[in-house]
């Protein structure tokens, strides 16, 4: 499937690969602080984390090409709302600006997300005081997300295959129903989940 | 709703941060005391459930398509402090792994969509449910408040825009607000329409209906009454920023603008330099105001139609 190649480079071997997550997590988080904090005429910064950002992608042995597409991917979301700021007086100048900012920050963790494992990134939240209940809830979403859309893509190709008309209305209804259902088999799921983990002597 | 970074200057994220962490922290001490261990597992399941079920389109006209949000639904279903903390998590997922939402704008982001949308909503479900406890109450407080969520997330999300400095205030409100009374509706048709359909697979996951009697009129003029409410409270909220604003204009002829008091928005002191912002913010108040009562009226048509049919008792078979 095609979202289950999400972090498929997180895995690879390069220098920036190598590097202790805490840091890299770090150096991301300066990077979009820098960004929003810089005044808006510091193109010497902006020009600067695009260097940076550029020598990265040639580090991390990732294909540009990837990133690039999910960079793509993103970009209509911010050209919505940075299309706000052409409504106020000197709207282009200001809307250049948005997107330039928004556009490296969004290439800054693109980078950072596809250069560590979630699982490394979690265990560094953790280290700095993330709860337990949520890091617990955090490991079982992640592990089940391509489960349940699996499940829900099986549920809509059944669907699919058993209905001969369709239309909006029904379509609706349908889906309410598949959500439903599936709503129904996470909650099983998770009494599954329970049942095994304490098995295991879960605490 | 998702804001990217690079829209929201420090103090604006700083400010939504430090309101959404106190309510998060809330909701996390809540769990801590009351949650079942055995219901740990369901939190992390009913997170990746709203994943997916956000990935799932569902056809608007002209070849557009919207997903459910799901915020509402999951405090229906698990109560609001596991809905908080479910849609966290799924935020910071999308965050992390996606690079959908920002990091710095993460706080902003909790603040809308999981503590607005989450505890706004809630608070009206619980409102509505009180009002009318019978299943045709749930599903007319079910639509309600999961339109009611989104609306109040946009109006978070605009003022953060326009706190920002992003758009002037008196533009960013009305164009967001405008957009989510819309989204809203197909919100709270699909919210209702995935209660509906637990309700026929697995009754005993939804808040019990404790009497199904149908309510006194009175009741139903409460219900009324309390949509109203909402409505004028929600929707004069522009009004009563104009107020100020009118001041300032008054001010501004007299020829004594340079002692007003800067205000803590500064997007309204760009409001002359745009013609027709007032109109638009009185607009947006007079539709919104009409809007909630239609929704509260289409809620109550919803539920008619969907439980002509009596719903099967527990057990019976589904119907679709």
């Amino acid at each position: 499937m095609r979202t289950l190649a999400l972090d498929a480079y997180s895995r690879l071997d390069s220098p920036l690969h190598r590097t202790t997550p805490g840091l890299k997590l770090l150096a991301a988080l300066v990077t979009v602080v820098g960004l929003a904090a810089v005044p808006t005429t510091a193109w010497w910064f902006f020009l600067a984390v695009a260097t940076g950002l550029a020598m990265g992608t040639l580090i991390s042995a990732i294909p540009p090409g990837f990133l690039m597409r999910r960079l793509l991917l993103l970009e209509p979301l911010v050209l919505g709302v940075a299309g706000l700021a052409l409504l106020q007086p000197n709207g282009l100048n200001a809307m250049i600006v948005l997107v330039v900012r928004s556009t490296l920050s969004l290439m800054t963790m693109l980078l950072l997300t596809n250069t560590t494992p979630f699982a490394e990134l979690l265990r560094v939240l953790r280290r700095v005081g993330l709860p337990e209940l949520l890091v617990t809830t955090l490991h079982l979403m992640v592990r089940y997300l391509f489960v349940l859309v699996q499940e829900s893509e099986r549920m809509r190709r059944a669907r699919r295959s058993r209905t001969f008309v369709t239309g909006r209305r029904l379509a609706w209804r349908s889906s309410a129903t598949l959500l439903g259902q599936l709503f129904v088999r996470s909650s099983e799921r998770a009494n599954r989940i329970y049942a095994a983990m304490c098995a295991r002597g879960w605490q | 709703m998702h804001i990217p970074d690079g829209f929201l200057d420090l103090k604006t994220a700083a400010t939504s941060a430090g309101l959404s962490l106190p309510a998060f922290w809330v909701a996390l001490k809540r769990l801590q005391r009351t949650l079942p261990r055995r219901r740990v597992p369901l939190l992390g399941l009913a997170a990746a459930f709203v994943f997916a079920a956000q990935m799932l389109n569902f056809p608007v006209a002209g070849g557009t398509s919207g997903h459910l949000m799901g915020g509402v639904l999951v405090a229906i279903l698990l109560g609001p402090s596991a809905a908080l903390l479910v849609l966290t998590a799924v935020l910071l997922v999308q965050c992390l792994l996606f690079a959908d939402g920002g990091v710095l704008a993460f706080g902003a982001n909790l603040l809308n969509m999981a503590v607005v949308d989450v505890l706004g909503g809630y608070t009206v479900f619980v409102g509505l449910r009180h009002l009318l406890p019978n299943r045709r109450g749930l599903l007319v407080a079910t639509a309600f408040s999961a339109w009611a969520g989104i609306v109040f997330a946009s109006m978070s999300c605009a003022v953060q825009l326009a706190a920002a400095g992003v758009a002037p205030w008196g533009l960013v409100f009305p164009a967001m607000v405008n957009i989510h009374i819309l989204i809203g509706v197909g919100e709270g048709l699909i919210t209702t329409l995935v209660v509906l359909a637990i309700a026929q697979a697995q009754p005993d996951l939804l808040p019990s209906c404790k009497r199904d009697t149908t309510p006194s009129p009175l009741r139903h003029l409460i219900a009324y009454g309390l949509a109203l409410t909402v409505a004028l409270v929600v929707f004069v909220a522009p009004f009563a920023s104009k107020a100020p604003d009118g001041l300032e204009r008054v001010a501004a002829t007299l020829g004594f603008a340079h002692h007003t008091v800067p205000s803590l928005l500064p997007a309204p002191m760009s409001d002359y330099q745009i013609p027709g912002i007032g109109s638009a913010l009185v607009a947006t108040g007079v539709t919104g105001f009409l809007g909630t009562v239609l929704v509260f009226a289409l809620a109550h048509l919803l539920a008619l139609r969907l439980l002509k049919p009596p719903l099967p008792q527990a057990g019976g078979a589904p119907r679709l």
